[in-house]
């Protein structure tokens, strides 16, 4: 699996509250989610962004609260993957149990800007900045995950899974 | 051969049905309370229909509790609520609350006796670490996780490292378990136990009342942990007896072992602590402050809604009045919370001092409903977690500290200690 974007960038610790203020929590709609992704770090983030995006912060990406609608918003926003240092615990489950890819990258808020292009292959780990031609590694994400990814997340992947046996 | 294993590591293995786990290792495990909210249940049951499974493992372990944006806030959150209602009515979940009978979840499920020490248990809420305190390993996940475990009754986990942390020392007046755990997030940075079971151990912690012990295990996660454990004694034992619906179990560390990291603290030297704006690290003591005017006070939530906080705060707020101009919202977690408030005189004396007493809500601390702030407002709240727009507007503040400066600072009407009534 290989995805390239543009890209945009935020810093550390981006807590569940930026990516979607509780406020808009009284719906699950990923497209009203979609509406509020990262509004109060950045009011036109919403309208900026598109799809194939890609996102790069730096350390604790997605700390604060459990809620799911966190990486659905990011995902109906039209983002791709994450690409930072480290995620907070519950993020991490999340965004694999929703079906967006994140890799874990030290050197990424180093050596990536915004509007920089960047490719991700997640069979190897690798990461292009395209614009600079900088290298970087990540974990690679093993097939079974990225097969989960592509059926949408863990629940569409179980449930096809659960058609092919009957 | 028996190995050591320290306290979170012997409740997955119990549950795992293994004699011994480490940390790294993946186990599946039972698990004994499933909990979801009016926020995060909607999604899990809309999962479980579209699996199309007829019925949840087990209907007397799941907890199903609308506390965030209820009262109802509007037309949204009533049909979320509603959601959950038809679900627990159809499949007779017994631990189902709304209107009159709701308390804030981690406050509620301890009183209740419905999660006890030794417990596995996975929320659809990032502060469930609050069970910590009992010493049952409990930690929050995403709302398929929840789903996944409505339908089995199971769950997977990394076996996490483990932080200990010793508290020794004597403390310091006014400083209490929101001010140990605030410096402890302070010293150790938000994500400074991230992915790890922290474990609060020490003379001190021996010596907080559970309510306190509640406090610290409920901000485990401020600090990246994925679960904040105490070691059970007897003060658990006390609380646990009085409540507990089925039987529970105690386990506890053994000495030798193994921790990723051990700190130590002096509390003698640890005043008040202040969480400023818009992180929960970002913490300054008491006589550092300086003056920070506010328009807002919230006594409440899972972290300090307990009725052991409203004692402290109506002890504070006899025969004074809240500053003028500034708003002091009360929220009792639970309805035998507000009831015992009522009986103590303390919903008096709240009254009284000019506060606005609400309903057992998650409402304000999540910037819901009941206390939103204006762009520009600066609120002190007893709450977990400040982050920016967490109470209301982007530009507004939020500060974090205990009941006793929350309410000595309600009727100064800027950030101050109850030393300077």
């Amino acid at each position: 699996m290989k995805l390239r974007g543009k890209v945009w960038k935020f810093g550390k610790n981006i807590d569940t509250d930026a990516i979607i203020p509780a406020r808009y929590l009284n719906t699950s709609d990923p497209r009203e989610l979609a509406k509020h992704c990262m509004e109060d770090a950045d009011p036109d983030f919403p309208s900026k962004v598109g799809p194939g995006d890609i996102m790069v912060a730096d350390r604790n990406f997605g700390c604060g609260s459990s809620r799911e609608h966190a990486p659905i918003a990011l995902k109906a926003a039209g983002v791709v993957c994450v690409i930072a240092p480290s995620f907070a615990r519950i993020f991490y489950r999340n965004a694999f149990n929703m079906g967006l890819p994140i890799f874990e990258c030290e050197e990424a808020p180093r050596l990536i800007e915004e509007g920089h292009e960047v490719e991700v292959d997640a069979d190897t780990g690798e990461i292009v900045n395209v614009t600079t031609g900088e290298r970087m590694k990540a974990q690679p994400i093993p097939s079974f995950m990225q097969e989960l990814i592509r059926d949408g997340g863990l629940i569409s992947h179980i449930m096809k899974n659960m058609d092919k046996v009957n | 051969m028996s190995r050591s294993m320290t306290i979170a590591e012997k409740i997955l293995a119990d549950h795992a049905g293994c004699e011994f786990v480490e940390p790294g290792q993946l186990v599946e495990v039972k698990v004994d309370v499933a909990l979801g909210n009016d926020i995060t249940a909607p999604i899990a049951i809309d999962i479980f229909k579209k699996a199309g499974v007829k019925e949840v493992f087990d209907r007397t372990k799941i907890a199903l509790v609308a506390d965030h944006f209820t009262p109802n806030k509007d037309i949204k959150s009533a049909e979320q609520v509603r959601l959950l209602r038809e679900f627990s009515e159809d499949q007779a979940i017994v631990h189902f609350y709304e209107g009159g009978e709701v308390g804030v979840e981690h406050c509620l499920l301890p009183e209740k006796g419905i999660v006890v020490p030794g417990d596995v248990v996975i929320g659809a809420d990032s502060h469930t670490c609050t069970y910590g305190a009992l010493g049952a390993f409990a930690t929050g996940v995403g709302s398929t996780d929840l789903a996944a475990a409505m339908i089995t009754g199971l769950t997977w986990f990394k076996v996490p490292e483990s932080l200990k942390i010793v508290y020794r020392g004597r403390l310091q007046p006014w400083v209490g378990g929101k001010d140990l755990i605030l410096y402890t997030i302070g010293d150790v940075g938000v994500d400074g136990a991230l992915y790890m079971a922290m474990e609060f151990t020490g003379p001190v912690i021996e010596q907080l009342s559970v309510a306190e012990r509640m406090t610290m295990s409920n901000m485990a996660i401020e600090a990246g942990g994925k679960a904040g454990l105490i070691n059970p004694d007897d003060k658990t034992k006390e609380y646990v007896e009085a409540r507990a619906g089925r039987p529970y179990k105690f386990f506890h560390s053994d000495e030798d072992a193994g921790y990723a990291r051990v700190i130590e603290y002096d509390c003698s030297t640890i005043e008040p602590q202040i969480a400023f704006p818009h992180l929960p690290e970002n913490t300054v003591s008491m006589s550092e402050v300086g003056t920070v005017e506010l328009d807002q006070v919230v006594i409440g939530s899972c972290t300090n809604g307990r009725i052991e906080d409203l004692e402290v705060a109506a002890g504070i707020l006899e025969g004074r009045k809240v500053a003028r101009g500034l708003r002091l919202i009360v929220l009792p977690a639970t309805p035998a919370i507000w009831s015992e408030a009522l009986d103590r005189g303390f919903l008096k004396v709240f009254a009284d001092a000019g506060a606005v007493i609400g309903p057992p809500t998650c409402g304000p601390c999540l910037g819901g409903h009941m206390g939103i702030l204006a762009k520009g407002e600066r609120a002190l709240s007893t709450t977990n977690r400040n982050f920016v727009g967490r109470m209301g507007h982007p530009e507004s503040e939020v500060y974090l500290a205990s009941p006793a400066i929350a309410a000595a600072s309600a009727v100064l009407g800027r950030i101050g200690s109850p030393e300077e009534l």
